[in-house]
């Protein structure tokens, strides 16, 4: 088992445990947001669980932190060695006949994604941390000394989509992220060894998968957009 | 038909070579594609030239000598056959052809349109056989029973050439699937699983000593392959590995 990620394999294994536990946070994250298109009060409800559940905070948080970390840095240490294969690139070569656009530009689609993650923390997690652990509002109400005045999270999140800008930023990025899926997702099973005769269905799973998720969170991003453009 | 051709021209390992152009007439669309190039080599010697090297023996898709990649693509346009397969009819008249050697820092260019390929053999030393004893009392080979599906799979992994297609179209230039069926055609059989641990941590760890790039499962190996090499190959490989890694 020593030195297994030293290995071509072992590194590829590591990679797909890591966007196999992303893909599965996405799903999570994803049920959770859409809970904001038709229940403001259930969304507050668990937004506020999953703020301040310790569990989630303390040993999720960090895991999917670490999960975020290794999957790019990884991405970048595989992308520099293979680069390092070919010292002579061909004059004449037509990537497009044999693999996908999504399969040869995971490099970019990543780094667009990446860049989506910097003003998604800006956007919402370092105002969430700042709230919570430096200011010491455990509370998650709008006015902290008002036990009425509501939760903030869906109020937040409004406010978010009002700019035009960010509203097209975030459909933007999804839509490199359901690039980045349509590839990925099939790329992590097979890098864990499931493409066989028993794993035909997880291929158009993974499509459906590539492509609802992605379009699930722009409609949540063009819904609250489009209210406070039409309100 | 009247061709142009854009050959990599190169004198040997340390030279830095270039593409050289050349005008080629008079084509049959019935030749295969090392035929034109014989044509071409027979002018060239014609004319005082040095003839343009490439690698060539059995010309019936089966030794896995020839290479070339053809206008953007490992053993051409066409699909499961090797260059010598490759007739001039799936080109037209007038067309310009890029002629590039299979390229990647596993397999340095020799001279010209030649690589040495003699890494895919050090993998294969590295574990891609069995110990059988041949001392006399050899046990037949069909004596042993095996699943048909199993049987199919495994020759279907054997049938790979060692071309070096895959990593000469694979954009991170890794073998994985040349090692992949290599460990597939003996992990399916009972004579393979005996040593099935060693060799497939060997096979990998050669495979990495070579400087091939890490497999991305963009797929493109499996469709330039000129024997349809399948993907699940590679995924059988990463499955022993990880058991084997388990193991040891």
């Amino acid at each position: 088992m020593s030195g297994i990620l030293n290995s071509s394999i072992g590194r590829k294994f590591a990679m797909a445990l890591s966007a196999l536990f992303l893909m599965f946070f996405l799903l999570q994250h994803f049920a959770i947001n859409i809970l904001s298109v038709f229940s403001p009060e259930t969304f507050n409800s668990t937004s506020h669980f999953m703020g301040t559940f310790p569990l989630v905070q303390y040993v999720l948080q960090p895991v999917l932190i670490f999960g975020v970390i290794f999957h790019f840095v990884m991405g970048f240490v595989l992308e520099i060695r293979n680069n390092k294969a070919r010292q002579v690139s061909y004059a004449k070569n037509n990537g497009g006949a044999n693999s996908t656009w999504m399969s040869r530009n995971m490099i970019w689609s990543g780094l667009a994604i990446l860049a989506f993650v910097g003003l998604h923390f800006y956007d919402f997690w370092f105002p969430e941390i700042n709230t919570k652990f430096i200011e010491g509002d455990m509370t998650g109400l709008i006015d902290p000394d008002n036990a009425q005045s509501g939760f903030r999270y869906f109020e937040e999140l409004q406010h978010k989509f009002e700019s035009h800008v960010r509203t097209i930023i975030y459909v933007i990025a999804f839509v490199f992220l359901a690039l980045h899926l349509l590839h990925g997702f099939n790329s992590a099973f097979q890098s864990v060894g499931a493409n066989n005769k028993y794993t035909k269905g997880l291929k158009n799973f993974g499509k459906l998968y590539a492509i609802i998720i992605p379009l699930g969170f722009i409609f949540i991003a063009l819904f609250h957009h489009l209210k406070h453009v039409l309100s | 038909m009247n061709l142009t051709l854009k050959i990599w021209r190169q004198k040997n390992a340390s030279d830095k070579g270039k593409l050289v152009d050349y005008k080629i007439s008079d084509v049959s669309p019935d030749m295969s594609f090392l035929e034109m190039l014989d044509v071409l080599n027979e002018q060239l010697i014609n004319t005082g030239d040095e003839p343009v090297a490439f690698d060539h023996d059995c010309r019936e898709g089966i030794c896995g000598m020839c290479s070339l990649y053809i206008n953007g693509e490992a053993h051409g346009p066409d699909r499961g056959v090797t260059t010598c397969q490759l007739h001039m009819r799936m080109f037209k008249d007038g067309d310009t052809i890029f002629i590039e050697p299979f390229r990647a820092k596993a397999f340095p260019v020799i001279k010209d349109l030649v690589v040495d390929r003699s890494s895919f053999d050090r993998i294969q030393h590295a574990g891609g056989f069995i110990s059988v004893n041949t001392s006399g009392n050899t046990i037949d080979a069909n004596a042993i029973p095996v699943n048909k599906a199993d049987a199919d799979e495994a020759f279907e992994a054997a049938t790979c050439i060692g071309c070096g297609a895959c990593v000469a179209t694979c954009k991170n230039s890794s073998a994985m699937l040349f090692v992949g069926a290599k460990v597939s055609q003996f992990a399916l059989l009972p004579q393979g699983k005996v040593e099935a641990t060693d060799r497939v941590l060997n096979m990998v760890k050669q495979m990495d000593e070579e400087g091939f790039g890490n497999c991305t499962n963009t797929g493109a190996c499996e469709v330039e392959c000129p024997k349809g090499i399948s993907l699940e190959n590679i995924a059988r490989m990463n499955r022993e590995y990880l058991k084997a890694s388990l193991k040891g």
